[in-house]
């Protein structure tokens, strides 16, 4: 494969998937810290939990968007 | 579509890992037009017979002590149920249908998905994009509805000091008109992703050195993809819940 500099920006880009698996797991290490500590709360924060997942993926989803487009739109 | 057994062959794996996403029209071929009958729109439709006999066929005859099917039914049901409840509100539940039609949806074009060589259309932004601008639009016409100008109020931070407010606002517009991209494309990403990744321990298979390596990768994978395919669908419809909330109250 014949590599072009799109290609190099979109393997940088894919370091932002890196950034959302740091942000995703603070999330749900900070909830497991905060469940163990108070069980009898922690059912009824599954749902932010998992808003809060959703929110800090979403910027990797952009990282990865960002190399699909230099991938194969650029 | 199928991994070639000599990939290793020429040094290189000569398969394609994104392949398994072309869409292409089911009868003869020629250029996918508007109206082309596709694998796209097999499994779509697929999708909601799927649901359709679930729920209809599932429940009609309302048996005290419920079969398997109407067990299943009642369950999805009171799951949604119960979240749109809990999210949303009580006020919110006339929107009800709506967001179990999104969840059921969702989770059977992923379920369906998983089924070797099938195709999987919520992994195209086409697909997820039309589901996640349809709530975006639904959600801010809403929020209009019911509000009046009082909705624009979702963007001025009351609880901030003065200063800052303008500057908020600007921001809270920006995530705001970015919700429907995120949310259409976190559903696509993942399961495009996932299916990817499949594909490519799939193609290290073909090496015979590491293919009980590649099979325990795949089996793996593909539990986690169970698991993907569900969060998502769940995902979607609670941020759905949250982004409908806050156009029934805006106030912040």
């Amino acid at each position: 494969m014949e590599g072009d500099l799109a290609h190099i920006g979109a393997g940088l880009a894919a370091i932002g998937s890196g950034a959302a698996a740091i942000g995703v797991g603070n999330v749900a290490g900070n909830y497991l810290a905060g469940a163990l500590r108070n069980p009898s709360a922690a059912a009824s924060q599954t749902a932010t939990l998992f808003i809060g997942i959703a929110f800090a993926e979403a910027l990797g989803i952009f990282a990865f968007l960002v190399s699909l487009l230099l991938m194969f739109a650029v | 579509m199928a991994t070639e057994a000599d990939g290793h062959s020429d040094g290189g794996l000569v398969f394609h890992p994104m392949d398994q996403f072309i869409v292409k029209p089911l009868f003869g071929d020629g250029a996918v037009n508007m109206f082309t009958f596709t694998n796209v729109a097999l499994w779509l439709l697929l999708a909601v017979a799927c649901v359709i006999a679930l729920m209809v066929l599932g429940t009609s005859k309302r048996a005290r002590v419920p079969s398997r099917t109407q067990s299943v039914a009642e369950l999805a049901y009171g799951f949604v149920y119960k979240m749109v409840e809990d999210v949303t509100g009580k006020d919110a539940v006339k929107y009800f249908p709506y967001i179990f039609t999104l969840f059921m949806f969702i989770v059977f074009s992923n379920f369906l998905a998983l089924i070797p060589s099938s195709f999987s259309p919520t992994s195209h932004i086409a697909v997820t994009a039309v589901l996640g601008f349809g709530v975006f639009i639904a959600v801010t016409v809403l929020g209009f509805v019911k509000n009046g100008a009082g909705f624009l109020g979702l963007f001025w931070v009351s609880s901030a000091p003065l200063a800052l407010r303008p500057i908020l606002a600007i921001i809270e517009l920006i995530s705001y008109f970015v919700r429907p991209v995120s949310h259409s494309i976190r559903l696509a990403g993942n399961i495009m992703a996932g299916h990817a990744v499949l594909k490519v321990f799939a193609g290290f298979a073909a090496i015979t050195a590491v293919a009980p390596l590649s099979i325990l990768g795949i089996t793996a994978i593909y539990a986690l993809e169970v698991l993907v395919a569900f969060i998502q669908a769940y995902v979607f419809t609670i941020l759905t819940c949250v982004y409908l909330k806050d156009a029934l109250h805006p106030s912040h």
